[in-house]
């Protein structure tokens, strides 16, 4: 166990199974210099830098992994992902299907998300959840670097497609390039054990659909992914001085979700609380409410989203955006 | 028909005035997020801009405040808004990548080639509303690549919509060359489409305006769409702290946390072949060291071009600089005082 970055240990993932696959290249706008260690390793032909054609090289890389290869495809921002979501939504999710489960599509669609430091609308949206909406993707979340690199990992061993999600607050690189900008000037609220902390030596996958439980609770369960987990441990420290014992559950992958991890914990406490930096309609904050009832658990719901579209100005993102005092005002009432 | 070229030195001016106004509230914290400036770009934004009226319209990309501020939208709102301030021109919801005036019928976006659709769209409306109105598209060169823009050129050629394609060449998306990830040029691309085009040095005020001039008029007449290729450097780089510069400028201090990692994986085994690896590593020194060199510090500036040819008057020269100056002093002031009914005061 070394103290990495959760940048560094992406990176130490796909090094570890580039190293390992042949066949696994990189491809995407600016690879060249945002994976610059790889791309030095690896070389030009398994980092390829690729125009502004996000339709074009998403689309390509969805029949370059049919016929073999395992693409991880870089489209920066997840918010950029809407010029390539044909290939996602009708192809990428649907050959499988299509071809009655003979034919796979080994791919991994990574991309930034997430906001908090001030970024506007059109950069800072989660959307794990619109993209979890369609059947045939799996769409992981990590919320610290040993699940960051492991997770790298799983979306690389997995059969199909994949989209993996790296929050800005998390992954220190984004967040130097969007918002510090070499500034001394301006600060945020960067979840500490989110972007650094113990990685193991050799990495080995998170099982797919596997929750964590950060902390164990009896009294009201909070639920959420990526960011979100710390901001409800944060909650669960306070709420802790109120004598209310939180369980936090890190749910890792939107898709598959963990419904036994969710309804187990629902059944435990009886009050369940999402914590979801996406958005609150049609989303996995209604989907993990959906789980619970369709398991027959009697349980006191509410979620914590975000739920409109994202501000430019820090002080209206920042009551957008879910934060601690908005947790621990829903929690509290859930317990009343 | 001439062009003004006090007028246009003075849009210019003020443009980039006020954007290094910017550039200070952002280092000062003020301003939040990434910043992309149009230092550089002063030129094609005064030369094209200055032909509009009412009607017209503008689609912007991610580096569009000089048009918003050149088509006369209210400087301090316009300041109120990149600072995040309610009294902003979008309330602080937009930011500068996300600026809207539907007085001004002008829209921003920051996803790359989304200004040619939304040009085009304009153009449809100007087509059935407001005949002899026309749309502007601004973009990059980045922005020719993707799928959406060569759409657009097909669908306003098709339907003769009165567009202007306006790219800003700067020859590098990012981090990215542009040449090693486009095929063909980018002037033939657009004349396939039977769409006339010009490729334009995007220094020179007098000759966008002259080109803009004769687009523009042939777009009102209902000649259809126009494509200018207009090169121009941005010397602040893609954003305000650009990896690219911060390197270049300072290489001990930024290598310092890059070499060791880089070295490590460069000798590492299983990988590419030792050439393969030794060119990756001359690739990435020639991007850090004589491309963005060349790219950012080499820097034609367009204001010097025409402030050269107005020298000749050296009084009314100095005396619109001073009067530009106070100007933007006094906006600055009135946007962080939110002061935006101040507006009268300052213009």
């Amino acid at each position: 166990m070394k103290s990495k970055t959760f940048a560094q240990a992406i990176d130490m993932a796909l090094a570890q199974a580039m190293a390992d696959d042949p066949n696994i290249i990189i491809l995407g706008e600016d690879v060249q210099m945002l994976r610059v260690n790889l791309f030095s390793r690896f070389g030009r032909d398994r980092v390829r830098n690729t125009p502004i054609s996000e339709s074009a090289f998403v689309g390509a890389a969805v029949t370059a992994a049919m016929a073999g290869l395992k693409p991880v495809v870089e489209v920066m921002l997840v918010d950029f992902i809407g010029v390539a979501m044909d290939a996602i939504l009708n192809h990428a999710a649907k050959v499988n299907s299509f071809s009655g489960g003979k034919w796979q599509v080994p791919l991994v669609i990574r991309a930034a998300c997430g906001g908090g430091y001030g970024d506007g609308g059109q950069h800072q949206q989660s959307l794990w959840g619109w993209l979890a909406h369609i059947p045939g993707i799996m769409v992981v979340v990590p919320s610290n670097p040993a699940d960051a690199g492991g997770l790298m990992l799983t979306a690389l061993e997995h059969a199909g497609p994949v989209i993996y999600l790296e929050h800005k607050l998390l992954a220190d690189y984004w967040l130097d390039y969007m918002g510090i900008g070499d500034r001394k000037t301006v600060t945020f609220d960067v979840p500490p054990n989110g972007a650094r902390g113990p990685v193991p030596d050799k990495l080995s996958p998170v099982p797919p659909g596997k929750a964590a439980v950060r902390q164990k609770g009896s009294d009201i369960s909070l639920v959420g992914v990526g960011v979100g987990v710390h901001r409800c441990l944060q909650a669960a420290g306070s709420l802790k001085t109120k004598g209310v014992a939180a369980e936090v559950i890190d749910l890792r992958s939107v898709s598959p979700l963990d419904i036994k991890a969710i309804c187990e914990s629902a059944e435990k406490t009886g009050r369940v609380l999402v914590v979801d930096e996406d958005y609150r309609e049609f989303g996995l904050s209604g989907e993990c409410a959906a789980v619970i009832m369709e398991a027959g658990i009697r349980a006191k719901y509410a979620r914590v989203c975000t739920n409109d579209t994202i501000p430019y100005s820090r002080d209206l993102e920042e009551k957008t955006l879910p934060n601690t005092e908005r947790i621990i005002s829903a929690a509290l009432s859930l317990m009343s | 028909m001439q062009p003004d070229l006090w007028e246009l030195y003075s849009l210019m001016y003020k443009s980039r005035l006020f954007e290094q106004a910017v550039k200070k509230l952002w280092n000062d914290g003020k301003i939040s997020g990434e910043m992309h400036l149009a230092i550089g770009e002063e030129a094609v934004a005064a030369g094209i801009v200055s032909h509009l009226k009412e009607g017209d319209a503008m689609a912007l990309d991610h580096r569009g405040t000089p048009q918003m501020l050149m088509r006369g939208v209210d400087p301090v709102s316009l300041l109120c808004e990149l600072l995040g301030k309610p009294e902003g021109l979008c309330g602080g919801m937009g930011g500068h990548m996300h600026l809207f005036s539907e007085q001004h019928l002008a829209a921003s976006s920051g996803i790359v080639g989304s200004s040619g659709p939304a040009a085009v769209g304009f153009a449809l409306a100007a087509q059935h509303l407001r005949p002899g109105a026309v749309a502007v598209a601004f973009f990059g060169e980045g922005a020719m690549n993707q799928g959406m823009m060569m759409e657009s050129m097909n669908l306003a050629a098709t339907w003769k919509l009165p567009v202007l394609f306006v790219c800003k060449d700067s020859k590098i998306a990012i981090t990215t060359v542009s040449s090693s990830v486009t095929s063909g040029s980018l002037f033939n691309r657009a004349k396939s489409f039977n769409i006339p085009a010009k490729e334009i040095d995007g220094t020179d005020v007098e000759m966008i305006w002259l080109a803009a001039h004769k687009a523009i008029d042939e777009a009102r007449r209902g000649e259809g769409p126009s494509f200018l290729l207009a090169h121009c450097s941005r010397p602040e780089g893609h954003f305000l702290g650009d990896p690219l510069i911060r390197i270049t400028k300072n290489p001990l201090k930024e290598m310092k946390d890059m070499a060791p990692a880089l070295l490590k994986s460069i000798l590492k085994p299983k990988g590419a072949a030792v050439r393969e690896r030794t060119e990756s590593l001359s690739s990435v020194t020639s991007i850090l060291g004589q491309t963005t060199k060349a790219q950012f510090f080499n820097f034609n500036d367009p204001l010097d071009m025409t402030r050269k040819e107005l020298k000749s008057d050296k009084n009314r020269l100095e005396q619109l600089e001073e009067k530009i100056e106070q100007e933007i002093k006094q906006i600055v002031i009135n946007a962080l005082n939110g002061n935006t009914d101040n507006k009268k005061a300052v213009t």
